[in-house]
Order: C-alpha cells, then structure tokens, then sequence
C-alpha cells in the first residue's frame, strides 16, 4: 500500500510539473464551459419563449441542463484519456527509467494502481473543474444534487475503465504517440460500437452494443445507480489492470 | 554472495547467455568483461531479477531471482547501462523518490540522501533538474541512486562509458572506495578498467563464459609474450624490409618478426619475444646497422587479443589494424 502511494505521488508530480496537466484542465474547463453556456442558454430561451406564449411546461434543470452536460463531458473525456494514458509506461521504457521500477523491491500490480490511480486523480482534477459550472446553478436556482453525484459516479466509472485500457496500451510500445494513437481509436470505437444495435437486432449485435462504454453511462445520467453498469465498468477496469500486469509481465520474458 | 549456476538465457532467436556459472565472494568487486553483445547486460539483468532466467539458477545474498525477487530487489543496487533518471525531477527529489521505493523513509532516508550526495560528489547539483545534468554528473546520481539502501550487493553496467578521461578516472575511485562494504559486479568492454578496478574477472564472448580469473593470473596469461613495435628507417635512401626483418629475427631470444607496414624507406615490425627481453637490445642492434629507429613501443594486448587468445579465434583484419595502432580500447 505504502509503494503505491509513493508511485501515485509521483505520477501525480510529473503531470503537474509538465504543461500536459494544465493543458489537459484547461482544454477540459474551456469546451466543458462551452457546452454549459450553450445549454444553459437554450434552457433560458426556452423558459422565456413558454412564459410569453403563456404557456406552464414543466421546466427542470436536472433533465434539460445536468443531464445533457454530463453526458457531453462523457465524450470529451473519450478525447483526453489518451492523452492522460499515454506516457505512462510508454515514457518509462523509452528512457529506461522502468528497469528501475523493475528492480526496485515493489510489485508490478502497486506499480500499475499507483499509475493508474494517478491518473484517475487527474481525471477527477479535471471533472471539478466542470463542478464549478454546476456550482452556479446551485447558487441562482434549486437543482437536485443527488441525479447530478450518480452522475459524477458514473463519469469515474467509466474513466477508470478507458484509463485502465489506456493504461494498458501504454505497456505495448516505447512511442507515446503510439500508445495515445491505439487508445483514442479503441476508446472511439468502444464509443460507436453502439450503434449497431440500431440496425441489427441479432444476438451479435445486442452483445456488441453491450460493449459500448457510453451506453452505460444512460442510467447514471439520470440518477439511478443501476448495478448492471456499475458491475461493467468495473469489469472494464479490473480487465484492462489485469492485462497490463501481463503485460509487463511478458515485457520482461521478451524484451 | 552471488552463486551463478548454468544461467541461460534464450530469446526467440539467438542464445543471449549460455550456460553460465560462476561465483563470487562476499567484498570482491568484479569485472564482467565482453565486448558488445557478449550477454553482460542480460546476465545483469537476470541477477536484478530484471529478466527471468531461461533455465539454471542464480542467487543472490542467499535468495535465488526467481523464487525471492522481492528479497533480492532489497539486496541489489543496480545501475543500468543508461542512468534511470527522470528528467523533470531535480537531484534530491529524485533520489527521496528512489529511497522511498527501497523502503527508506523518514530521518533514515534525510541521512542516507545526504551521505550519498556527499560520496557520489553531486552535492553542487542537488536542486538541479536530472534532464539539464551533463553526462557525468548523470552518471554519478545513476550511482547515487544504486547505493542509497545501501545495498549488499552493487551491479553496475558500464559504469564509466561515455565518460570523459578525468570522469572516467573519478568513477573508478568511486567504485573502488565502495570496496569491503559492498559486493560489487561491473560490467565493461575495457580492459584497463578491469586491471584498475577489480580483483577478479569473468570474460564472457557470444554468450559463453570465456574464463573467470584473478586480474593478476589474466594479466601473466595476456603477456606470455611480449610485443613490441619498431619503426626501423633507412638513413639514406632505399631500406630492404628483407633485410630488416632478417636482422631482427637473430636477436636472442626474438620468437617472431613481423611486418606490420611499411612507407617508403619506413617500415614497421611487430616484434614478439621472451618475456624479460632486453628492449634495449633490440635498439642497438638497429642503430649499430646503420638504420634510424623512429620508434619503439611496447605493443599492449587488446582485449581482441586476449579474447582470440583465450577463444582461439582468427583476428579479424579491423581488430587486427587497431591492435597495430596501439589502440588501447
């Protein structure tokens, strides 16, 4: 536990001593931000347009403003989890600084949760900076928290799975480029692969659509925590841990 | 303290080691000695539990590599061929980072950080970035790192290549003053680095052991012969190389002439003879001919030398023409 905390502590230290890290937030917060001025904007339009025509729909904040953005940071978190994932074995190799990890007296697995814990935090860095967003809706109006947590839930959820692959991925090559390149495609495809299902009704294809990470997250954007997807999220990232592991294991019976 | 039994090691194609066994004694400080690609950074990495064996066992401080890694990892500081260091980290920090993954912590690590950075001479680098270091200094927090537990056992590839002379000189005191205190494995393709540093030597080639020897045995074994070079001119004119070689060749107790160049009226012989021939005979022969000596020169053995020696190997031309130039390397 002790050896992963001192890994974790310094993964953490070379995102935030790199610009990688604040890039990341930045690039996060500003199209995060976007999003929200678009749908915040669209729920007021739509709120003053019912009021002239006379017109008592019922507005909630919730489904027309939280749910949309949480599942809009969904996709942009797709596009930086490569970017988080990417170095961390793959930089290791290349400078050679993983044969020291590999001789020190730690084991693979605290090798790999701590880096993968690290790049959680970063991710949940990130995720609060879309907080703040939310943090103004707590203050002019009177949304639920709890739809808006599950929510957050599901979004760790799901990072940890695609960051676990991503994790994964980065044990396969020396080439940072590389590694980020394979993950943005597999968290793409895992991303579409949905899809499938609207044109092929077939057992493959349900199976398929299964597998789609963004498909899962459907429950936790409307505030139910559904142990189906909670159990495949999990699943995903104990998957992806646990091919890393043998990955770096068969690192060393090649190499 | 380390106990090496038919270690192998097997990639897909080629055999990286082959069957090696050997021993060495608590406080001996080791040179594993090969030229590139021999198997010494492999054997290396199998004593750091880096790579597992193929097939045979090694041990370490009485714990085998694949049984007790973790036990062993304790035990064994180990500097790889290039410096593991993180760029973006400074000196101290990189080596608390280091120290706390050999499981030092607290006033123990402060004091352990302090002595290294003392003995490895980076004090005047402490808070400089590890990516801004120049190679020496690079070279010095790679060895920092390796004793900061202070280990047992110390495995160190290639220490001093790439090194400046004066680095290079400053790196063997170093290792030398880790003597008695640590068990010390070095790997190196120089051979005065060998004479200089360790007492005992294993000579690897093509992934087989070669011979394991004391420095002193595998130094009378290279000059059962000595060599010489002689550059022999004509004072006017044309000089027969003939007659030369002719006239070196009746020198009691000169083995063998031979030629090794000639310019114009300047050639150069390659003399081998009895041990504790006179030199000095040698010269005056030459001068009492009437000839011009130009040079005469103690030709060391290279390592290629003692290798095709102890391997029965033809010389290859290349080695050969370096052998020729004196070329200590």
């Amino acid at each position: 536990m002790r050896n992963v905390w001192i890994i974790w502590r310094k993964e953490l230290r070379s995102y935030f001593v790199s610009p990688i890290a604040y890039l990341l937030l930045t690039m996060f917060a500003a199209v995060s931000a976007f999003f929200f001025w678009i749908f915040l904007r669209g729920f007021v339009e739509y709120g003053m347009e019912m009021q002239m025509r006379g017109e008592m729909f019922p507005m909630n904040i919730n489904e027309q403003v939280i749910r949309p953005l949480l599942s809009n940071a969904s996709v942009i978190g797709l596009f930086f989890i490569p970017m988080i994932t990417m170095r961390l074995f793959a930089e290791e190799k290349r400078t050679g600084t993983i044969e020291l990890l590999a001789t020190s007296p730690v084991s693979d697995a605290e090798i790999i949760i701590g880096k993968w814990l690290a790049a959680m935090t970063l991710y949940a860095c990130m995720l609060l900076f879309t907080a703040l967003n939310f943090a103004f809706l707590f203050k002019y109006g009177n949304p639920d928290w709890k739809p808006l947590a599950i929510g957050y839930l599901g979004l760790l959820l799901q990072a940890g799975g695609l960051l676990a692959i991503g994790t994964f991925i980065s044990t396969l090559t020396r080439n940072q480029i590389v590694a980020g390149g394979a993950t943005f495609g597999v968290c793409l495809l895992l991303w579409v692969i949905s899809s499938v299902s609207e044109f092929e009704t077939a057992t493959w294809a349900r199976a398929l659509s299964y597998l789609s990470i963004v498909s899962h997250l459907e429950s936790f954007e409307r505030g139910v925590l559904d142990s189906k997807d909670t159990i495949f999220y999990v699943t995903l990232t104990f998957l992806g841990l646990f091919f890393t592991a043998r990955s770096m294991e068969s690192l060393r019976w090649r190499s | 303290m380390i106990s090496v039994k038919e270690l192998t090691k097997k990639y897909a194609r080629n055999m990286a080691v082959d069957h090696i066994s050997f021993e060495v004694q608590k406080g001996e400080i080791v040179g594993f000695l090969g030229p590139n690609g021999a198997g010494k950074t492999t054997t290396m990495r199998m004593l750091t539990c880096f790579l597992p064996p193929t097939a045979g066992t090694a041990s370490v401080a009485g714990f085998d590599v694949l049984e007790q890694p973790l036990e062993v990892k304790r035990r064994v500081g180990y500097l790889p061929e290039a410096p593991p260091l993180y760029p973006e980290m400074d000196t101290v920090e990189y080596l608390t980072f280091v120290g706390r993954l050999k499981g030092l912590a607290g006033a123990e690590l402060r004091k352990r950080i302090d002595y290294v950075c003392e003995r490895c001479a980076i004090r005047d680098v402490q808070e400089k970035l590890l990516g801004r270091l120049s190679k020496g200094y690079r070279q010095r927090v790679g060895l920092a790192q390796a004793i900061i537990h202070n280990p047992e056992v110390l495995i160190l590839d290639e220490p001093t290549a790439g090194l400046d002379p004066k680095q290079i000189n400053e790196t063997r005191e170093l290792i030398r003053s880790f003597a008695g205190g640590h068990t010390i494995i070095l790997s190196t393709h120089i051979l005065t680095e060998v004479e200089q540093t360790c007492q005992k030597v294993i000579i690897i080639n093509k992934g087989k052991l070669v011979a394991t020897d004391s420095v002193h045995n595998l130094q009378s074994r290279a000059r059962g012969a000595e060599l010489v070079l002689v550059e022999v001119a004509g004072r006017d004119g044309k000089l027969d190389s003939d007659r030369v070689q002719r006239r070196l060749e009746q020198i009691a107790g000169v083995n063998r002439v031979l030629l090794k160049g000639s310019r114009e009226n300047r050639h150069t012989f390659e003399v081998e003879s009895r041990r504790g021939f006179a030199r000095g005979d040698l010269a005056r022969c030459v001068v009492e001919s009437g000839w011009e000596l130009n040079e005469l020169r103690p030709a060391s053995m290279s390592l290629e030398e003692i290798f095709l020696q102890l391997t029965g190997e033809e010389m290859p031309s290349e080695a050969r023409k370096a052998a020729a130039r004196g070329a200590p390397e």
